[in-house]
């Protein structure tokens, strides 16, 4: 096993794209790694983007039983699964699957499975529900300290709520470094490096494990299950955690105690008709102006 | 009695979404192209398409012939061309090799054919003779220094000359027995010297997918390149072809299906005289009879197959799978492209490519006139 190496500068076309350079101190924590990485992937069931989404009248929460709006794995999330899988086949080890959700979300755990990773835990409990994101990254991490992890990758963000706030909060709770917004992630090592997305090119970001990555989905291309692996999926572990199994104070969590509340929604207007330019010389101009204005230029 | 199992359900939406994502976007060029998808090909390889009803331990998936069939109809709702590849190659190419062959056989093709590496196909037709078996069959064999010698052409034979073929299946007449001609079938690896094969036909439709003609003069194969007993080979292809009715059953579905995806999208979009079309009961009376069609067929390969794996007589029920669901796919075809007027005629638009696909379904595999014979046969009229 190779051990931490320190940072680097850039050599060659990296920086003339625009690289910066970040490091992230990691205090010297000492690695659980042995034999591969065990590498946890948090995912969520999320409503359908192809459906009507509800929020629930009584308490503005999301509708997650709505038959009219399937549940699904959280797209990002599967380019978090798929960067799991790709350095578990490149360096050994384990991807577990963490998920927080009611009974219904054993339908994405199990969609998980069949993409080819290895065992699951379910944090469920009737407590959690409604729990807003610091609640839910106390939760979770509570969970990760129980189960343990050198590398927790996360999608950026998901499709409903889309706070893409659980990556940090996850990372100050577990007290390790984040590296958020990866389109691009190596594992040396102990050491992990990450090319962050931006504006005007990429960040390189390094820190040694264990640490948090979120991803973007530029990553890679998610796998599709396969028949061999859904067969398989049914006989891997889930493991189901209540909120006293994990320690998680009820105090702490639920829809009563959340730092935000929704205080009201609406169904969103539809999509108001485009903007057209004319030509009248100006044209191009004004086409530019539009896509400068909308950050596309 | 008809409702998927967890696994089923879960290979289906796999492969709905791979086509959705994968497929749906590029195909359209590819066809207009007449280009074969070696990049769709390769992706359903790695999926493990290839290698859904052969066992893990020849490298395939470890399901069985109903998972192949789910596939089918999913590729097919979107595209024709991919499904017959798949079709082909694993009904027809691999899984005669699986059935009949011997260990050394298997060992060879197998694993490169469950994973998609390489492509197998079925010479059977001929440019004289197709349901006509073995009276239109001219291909011979005579074994010759521990070499087969094969001489003669078929035609029509899918995914024959694709960079990555691997092995074709030859049926030839390999002697006499009882005065009958003794059929016998024949691996013949892509590249045999021997063994030409033509350029591409010219397709009204399936046009992405790799059919050719295939002339043998004088190709030579060693002697163990017989797949299973001589003398067997007409048996064998009906029991290939059975199985492969149900095949194209789903693949039939699955482009009835798609006719209907398609209009339920069209006719919300599409206004005339103030109104969506699918607000008239004209088209809304279509579409019901286009899902009513598309649903009956569903049931009648899902009842075939479901007798097949249980190892009970399927001959009927499969002719039948295959002759309503060709129909439901031709009539669903017509009325989709009906519904879509003047787009309906353009190649830009699936539902031209489904108008263009769905005739052949009639035809390959057993024509719908065969699949009749069958049926009557299974009824007991030909003894009148």
């Amino acid at each position: 096993m190779e051990h931490a190496r320190p940072a680097r500068a850039p050599l060659g076309d990296g920086a003339r794209r625009g690289e910066r350079q970040a490091r992230v101190n990691t205090g010297g924590r000492r690695l659980t790694m042995k034999s591969g990485i065990n590498i946890v992937v948090c995912v969520k069931q999320v409503p359908d983007t192809a459906t009507v989404r509800k929020l629930r009248a009584e308490d503005s929460t999301i509708d997650r039983e709505d038959p009219n709006s399937s549940g699904v794995l959280n797209e990002l999330d599967e380019y978090a699964i798929e960067e799991g899988l790709r350095l578990k086949e490149a360096h050994g080890g384990e991807v577990t699957i963490l998920t927080m959700g009611p009974a219904k979300a054993a339908e994405t755990i199990r969609k998980a499975l069949a993409m080819g990773t290895d065992k699951a835990v379910h944090l469920m409990d009737p407590a959690l529900h409604g729990s807003d994101a610091v609640q839910t990254s106390y939760a979770m991490a509570q969970t990760l300290k129980k189960i343990g992890f050198d590398l927790v990758i996360l999608g950026s963000e998901s499709t409903d709520a889309r706070t893409g706030l659980l990556a940090a909060m996850l990372a100050e709770r577990l007290g390790v470094p984040q590296l958020s917004l990866a389109n691009k992630v190596v594992v040396d090592g102990s050491a992990i490096s990450i090319h962050r997305v931006t504006d005007y090119g990429y960040d390189r970001v390094e820190s040694s494990l264990p640490a948090v990555v979120s991803v973007v989905e530029k990553t890679n291309e998610p796998r599709y299950p396969r028949l061999k692996e859904i067969m398989a999926a049914k006989k891997k572990p889930v493991t189901t955690f209540g909120i006293a199994d994990v320690e998680i104070d009820p105090g702490r969590i639920g829809l009563a105690g959340a730092y935000t509340e929704v205080a009201e929604f609406a169904v969103a207007p539809p999509r108001a008709a485009g903007v057209v330019v004319k030509d009248e010389g100006d044209g191009g101009v004004k086409v530019a102006d539009f896509l400068t204005s909308k950050k596309f230029i | 009695m008809h409702r998927l199992s967890e696994e089923y359900e879960a290979l289906r939406k796999s492969v709905e979404d791979f086509a959705h994502d994968v497929v749906a976007p590029v195909i359209g060029d590819y066809y207009e192209r007449e280009e074969f998808p070696y990049d769709i090909v390769r992706q359903m390889g790695r999926m493990g398409l290839f290698g859904l009803p052969i066992p893990e331990e020849h490298g395939g998936m470890g399901g069985d012939y109903f998972a192949l069939c789910l596939a089918l109809e999913e590729l097919a709702r979107v595209d024709s061309s991919v499904a017959i590849t798949v079709e082909a190659a694993v009904s027809l190419g691999a899984m005669p090799i699986y059935r009949f062959g011997t260990d050394e056989q298997r060992a060879e093709w197998l694993p490169r054919l469950a994973s998609g590496e390489l492509l197998g196909a079925f010479g059977l037709t001929e440019p004289g003779g197709g349901s006509d078996v073995p009276g239109g069959m001219r291909t011979t064999a005579r074994l010759d220094g521990g070499e087969w010698v094969i001489n003669g052409t078929k035609a029509f034979i899918t995914n024959s000359g694709t960079d990555i073929t691997g092995v074709v299946g030859v049926a030839a007449i390999t002697g006499e027995r009882n005065g009958k001609p003794e059929i016998s079938t024949i691996l013949v690896p892509a590249g045999t010297p021997g063994f030409t094969v033509s350029k591409k036909y010219s397709k009204v439709g399936w046009s992405a997918s790799d059919t050719r003609e295939l002339s043998f003069s004088d190709c030579r194969v060693p002697a163990e390149n017989l797949l299973g007993e001589r003398g067997r080979g007409y048996a064998q292809f009906l029991q290939t072809l059975d199985e492969g009715r149900i095949a194209i059953a789903a693949l039939s579905v699955g482009l009835a299906q798609g006719c209907v995806d398609e209009s339920l999208g069209y006719v919300r979009d599409r206004h005339a005289f103030g109104k969506p079309i699918g607000a008239y009961q004209a088209i809304q009376f279509k579409i019901a009879d286009m899902e009513t069609r598309a649903f009956t067929a569903r049931l009648a390969y899902y009842h075939a197959a479901e007798k097949m794996l249980a190892g009970e007589p399927f001959k009927k029920e499969a002719a039948i799978a295959k002759l309503v669901s060709s129909n439901a796919a031709m009539d669903n075809a017509r009325d989709a492209t009906q519904i879509f007027g003047g787009y309906g005629f353009m190649n830009e638009y699936p539902v031209g490519r489904f108008y263009r696909d769905a005739k052949i379904l009639e035809i390959g595999e057993g024509t719908s006139e065969v699949q009749r014979m069958l049926i009557a046969r299974q009824l007991g009229l030909n003894d009148l």
